[in-house]
């Protein structure tokens, strides 16, 4: 039978949550690297046991760590980032400009086809590329130094490049997301990049039709539509049908549209999974009651899944990168929340459980499932 | 030889135990120690000194001696009994936060 890995980044080190394909019983091995801070644990489609990790401490800087054997032993590998040619700036808070300097990667993106291919978003924005399993990475600098990049201002979170998406139907196209500049295609593998930001509106910025500037929190892509991309974006959720030349609004009956995290259930394009914040400064559940919503229709209409998640009393949030999907059938879904509990369901959403309850706060969860 | 003490994540990383030791060509100075240190531990790179600048990471400090040297320049030469190998030449994560 089947297995599946699911891969925990957290505040304090990186977890490996195992289960055979009923999804019932669960192992927990970790902490991995305990005390750093694991922004991203990433396998390789390719080859499920090459696993990647951002590891991170504001003492001691930026790691990037390597299994070849699922997460049981890892190696260090290259972590130089550095920009190519001149910096460049980007505007601060204030809006006086203030040169791009490399603080963390957030997310690692590996190639389906090639387990040595991977890609790495960076805080201050930019989008590096690995060929060679991680020894050395070399930055794709025209996103950084795209035309609207003096412009880019960061979120609160910092100006982090948080979601990478490789288009399978298409391996020169990729799509990236930063907060709080918006979303970017390449069509030519990273040499050219556009802005794909129209339809967005946020009320932050007076221009209601701003090339950049908006707070994408992330985007999801079914890899059987490729040109159908969703968004959860700081409020509303969003969809685009053209590879993001227009966007077009499906947050209808949430309870609210601001949350960080989307996914796309593996087996059907149209159904959509998010959570609902009750605001951005508020970053918790509304009424205290922990739901993932799920739209059958693509957006628009959702529906509550409490199943065995808190109705009550329950006052976490659950970060960008901390959902996911798995490839069984029926679909697993999986999310961490930041009081270190990670719920799984094995019917698509239907009932959840908690796999593991009191990690430190969680940041990434992805999944693979094993041969 | 000169005697290296490294912070808990730092060891771990490196996969060393209490203490390093390491010959050093040249001048023992902060930059000498640190090159020597990282051409034998490579994974160090970075997370003390800034991989292009050398300058040091904000949240490490630099003591020997019973002193703080982390102002000190790079090229300063170390305390004699740093150099005769009589004490450690301590890196430190700073205590902040957590």
């Amino acid at each position: 039978m089947s297995g599946v890995r699911v891969l925990v980044g957290t505040r304090k080190g990186a977890f490996v949550l195992t289960a055979d394909g009923t999804r019932r019983d669960w192992q927990v091995a970790g902490p991995h690297f305990g005390g750093w801070e694991m922004y991203h644990v990433a396998g390789s489609p390719a080859d499920p046991d090459r696993l990647y990790a951002s590891q991170s401490s504001g003492w001691f800087g930026q790691l990037i760590q390597r299994s070849n054997d699922g997460g049981k032993t890892w190696e260090p590998v290259d972590n130089d980032f550095s920009y190519e040619g001149e910096a460049g700036e980007h505007l601060w808070y204030d809006g006086t400009p203030r040169p791009f300097e490399f603080k963390r990667i957030w997310h690692l993106e590996p190639s389906p086809d090639d387990p040595d291919l991977v890609y790495a978003g960076a805080e201050d924005a930019a989008i590096f590329r690995s060929s060679d399993g991680g020894r050395s990475w070399q930055e794709l600098p025209a996103l950084r130094t795209h035309g609207s990049a003096p412009r880019w201002q960061p979120g609160a979170g910092g100006m982090c490049l948080h979601t990478i998406i490789l288009d399978p139907a298409n391996r020169e196209r990729m799509y990236v997301a930063i907060s709080a500049a918006g979303a970017f295609r390449t069509d030519d593998g990273g040499k050219t990049w556009q802005p794909i930001n129209r339809g967005l509106r946020s009320g932050q910025l007076p221009d209601e039709d701003a090339e950049v500037g908006h707070c994408v929190h992330r985007l999801a892509m079914h890899p059987s539509r490729p040109q159908t991309l969703f968004m959860q974006k700081h409020w509303d959720v969003m969809r685009t049908d053209d590879a993001g030349g227009q966007w077009r609004e499906v947050s209808g009956d949430l309870p609210t549209d601001f949350g960080f995290p989307i996914a796309v259930h593996a087996h059907e394009p149209e159904t959509v999974y998010v959570v609902p914040i009750k605001s951005d400064s508020e970053h918790y559940p509304p009424e205290g009651r922990l739901r993932v919503y799920r739209s059958r229709t693509g957006g628009t209409d959702w529906e509550p899944l409490t199943t065995g998640l808190p109705q009550a009393d329950c006052y976490v949030n659950v970060l960008r990168d901390a959902m996911a999907v798995d490839t069984l059938d029926p679909c697993g879904v999986y999310f961490g929340t930041t009081g270190g509990q990670v719920y799984g369901s094995a019917d698509g959403g239907d009932t959840w459980a908690p796999i593991v309850r009191d990690l430190p706060a969680v940041l990434s969860v992805e999944v693979q499932v094993l041969p | 030889m000169i005697r290296v003490v490294l912070p808990a994540h730092l060891k771990t990383l490196a996969k060393v135990g209490s203490e390093v030791r390491l010959e050093v060509g040249g001048p023992v100075t902060q930059r000498g120690v640190l090159d020597a240190l990282e051409a034998r531990y490579p994974m160090l790179c970075g997370t003390i000194r800034d991989r292009h600048t050398g300058q040091r990471r904000p949240f490490v400090r630099f003591y020997a001696c019973e002193e703080d040297l982390s102002n000190e320049s790079p090229d300063a030469p170390l305390p004699d009994r740093v150099v005769d190998g009589e004490e450690p030449f301590l890196v430190i994560g700073a205590m902040a936060g957590g």
